[in-house]
């Protein structure tokens, strides 16, 4: 837009000369290249990290420790051989189970929920919304006891349904919240046509609403299976041997007789991998779905 | 089709300190077009939406072709209806929208399409019907909205403000396109407006709204020519309708120094009252030929003709507007005018009521 105004403001151009097809395109001000040099750095500040992470992933332990850091070494998948061979594939199920089952639930339970605390408001609705954030509002850490000795009551201490019902319920009120908002930019014309043309609610939710909140409702799935899948606190506190999950796995290499770095970048990329594809994978939808009510 | 008649329907939204709609009763003969209008606020779409049944009824009753519509779900009372913002599904194609009401109520495959495609031909929407409505035009969807409506013949059609999302030159082409389709399919139709040269245009009767309650339903000429209260005389015509406090006397109005004479009806109307609001509309006004001196304030070219604003020098704060040949008279001029009286409109000074024939 700016440059089409300066084009625009120009001098015209000696008459000789004949106009270029293509419009030089404005050349970046001293302004421009430190903004860009600052965004670069910021950028590489953020992703060196994982990069690192990666890199080390592929050394072998003896050259993840050197003290001045090797950018430049033979690349080995020797820590990742290692890290499948040390039992991750029940820690990755686990995971898959707790994630995959309580992400499905949430939509479930949360959509229904957000639909009528959006489109069918009533008196309380606000009063509802309220509870549901300040569930949000207590420290985990307080409530981690309770948790253990229930789970405990029922025999359900190391159960990975128990991860599901807790990461069900931890990420319902975000789900609830991020949901209604994507409905509440459903014009309620939409509902009330489908009514007037003979679709009862559930065919009308089915057919007109949720085809149009798709990208909310990926959007909402792919931070609820972010969070469940990163979740750690109560999966190192109530699993044990047999439901403990991938973040519980990745700690088992902070181990007594030290740090195995180049195992745990490798075990630490794996456990990185499903998110990413999930997010790589729903990429479009989530940008829709974030971007919602300005390209409505 | 059927006829629908609004027996004293009432609407109070919670929390509300008066009814959205107040009683309403209006008699709609089986094919009409009748069009409620109203300033925002009125009730109008309110009163409509009731009869689509996406508003209770609280008390009273609407009925269709007879049948009471009180508790009757939308989807039950065959009723097709036309949104403000046309409330296409986004995600279905044009033929899957004009569709869905066909396939809801289970109507095969082949009559389903028979059905799209005929209506589709009568709209001129034939070459648009595999498009998504992202990729129409504003008038386009307006169309497949209306053609969503009538490929389900349904017994009445509701119009909510279907063409207030359209610009000013499609609008007026809509319009009568829209008034000819209703006359063509004759199914019984009541249209949303607050536009008044829409109702005035489309409606074979028109029903003027305020605060909830029904000012009058009758036939646009009759609305024009017999208000029944000021409120009406000033919202139907464009400009307004002149409205003056004058003095009676002796069976003549007094304005400024100058009498008009009124007729017998009239005269034996404003009997007993000392003063009374005279209603006159600016075509009735003659520029140029009158007792009554107006000063020219503003004078607005239209092309065919003009309109002359201005106060009269006698009482300067009134403000009135004739309508005058094009390019005869100038800001800042006096010019005299006069009343037919004939085309006189009397009513009370305090209920705004309409006094006289």
């Amino acid at each position: 837009m700016m440059a089409a105004t300066d084009t625009l403001a120009a001098p015209p151009r000696a008459a000789t000369r004949p106009t270029p097809a293509i419009r030089r395109r404005r050349r970046p001000g001293i302004g421009n290249v430190v903004w860009g040099v600052v965004a670069w750095l910021v950028g590489i500040l953020f992703f060196f990290p994982v990069l690192w992470m990666v890199l080390s992933s592929f050394k072998t332990e003896a050259a993840a420790y050197t003290n001045v850091p090797q950018f430049v070494f033979s690349p080995t998948l020797a820590e990742y051989r290692h890290v499948f061979s040390s039992g991750v594939g029940s820690y990755f199920l686990n995971s898959a189970i707790a994630t995959v089952v309580s992400v499905v639930a949430v939509l479930l339970l949360g959509t229904p929920a957000a639909f009528a605390l959006s489109l069918r408001p009533i008196k309380k609705t606000s009063d509802a919304l309220f509870f549901f954030l300040s569930t949000k509002m207590l420290p985990i850490v307080a409530a981690i006891i309770p948790l253990f000795v229930a789970a405990e009551a029922v025999h359900m201490l190391d159960n990975v349904w128990t991860l599901v019902i807790l990461y069900t319920a931890m990420n319902l009120p975000i789900a609830v919240w991020m949901m209604r908002s994507f409905l509440l930019e459903v014009p309620s014309e939409l509902l009330e046509a489908a009514e007037m043309d003979g679709a009862r609610l559930w065919r009308s939710l089915r057919e007109v609403i949720l085809p149009v909140v798709s990208p909310g409702l990926a959007a909402t799935a792919l931070i609820c299976a972010i969070f469940a899948w990163n979740e750690f606190f109560f999966a190192v506190n109530i699993t044990a041997a047999r439901a403990a999950t991938v973040p519980v796995f990745l700690v088992g290499f902070i181990s007594s007789q030290g740090l195995y770095w180049a195992q745990l970048a490798a075990a630490a990329t794996i456990a990185t991998l499903p998110v990413v594809l999930a997010g790589w994978v729903a990429q479009r939808q989530l940008v829709r779905g974030l971007s919602f009510g300005a390209i409505k | 089709m059927a006829d629908v008649c609004y027996d004293e329907a009432t609407c109070i939204y919670a929390g509300a300190d008066r009814p959205a709609v107040d009683a309403l009763n209006l008699d709609i003969k089986d094919g009409e077009f009748v069009v409620l209008v109203g300033p925002s606020g009125s009730g109008k779409s309110t009163a409509l939406r009731m009869l689509a049944g996406l508003e209770e009824i609280d008390a009273g009753s609407i009925r269709i072709g007879g049948r009471d519509m009180v508790g009757v779900p939308s989807r039950d009372r065959d009723i097709a209806m036309v949104f403000q913002n046309y409330a296409l599904y986004p995600n279905k194609t044009v033929a899957e929208n004009m569709g869905f009401s066909l396939k809801m109520h289970g109507v095969s495959k082949e009559e389903r399409q028979r059905r799209v495609r005929e209506a589709a031909r009568l709209l001129d929407l034939e070459p648009l019907l595999g498009r998504k409505p992202k990729h129409l035009s504003g008038g386009q969807r307006q169309r497949v909205a209306m053609g969503r409506a009538i490929v389900r013949e349904p017994q009445v059609f509701c119009m909510d403000e279907p063409l207030s999302n359209l610009d000013a030159k499609l609008r007026v082409q809509t319009r009568t396109q829209i008034a000819a389709l209703q006359r063509r399919l004759g199914v019984t139709t009541v249209y949303v407006t607050h536009d008044q040269v829409e109702a005035m245009t489309m409606g074979d009767r028109v029903a003027v709204l305020r605060d909830g309650r029904l000012q009058q339903f009758a036939t646009p000429g009759e609305l024009y020519d017999r208000p029944v209260n000021l409120f009406v005389a000033g919202f139907i015509g464009s400009p307004a309708m002149n409205q003056l406090n004058v003095d009676v006397d002796a069976g003549a109005l007094r304005v400024g120094e100058t009498v008009v004479p009124l007729s017998a009806a009239q005269a034996t109307a404003v009997a007993g009252l000392s003063r009374v609001t005279l209603g006159v509309r600016p075509e009735h006004l003659s520029v140029g030929g009158g007792e009554l001196k107006l000063q020219v304030d503003l004078v607005e070219e239209l092309g065919s003709d003009s309109y002359v604003y201005g106060h009269l020098v006698a009482e300067p704060d009134t403000s009135l507007v004739a309508r005058a040949g094009r390019g005869r008279f100038r800001m800042g001029e006096t010019v005299g005018i006069g009343f037919d009286p004939g085309q006189l409109h009397l009513f009370h000074p305090d209920s705004g009521e309409r006094l006289g024939p």
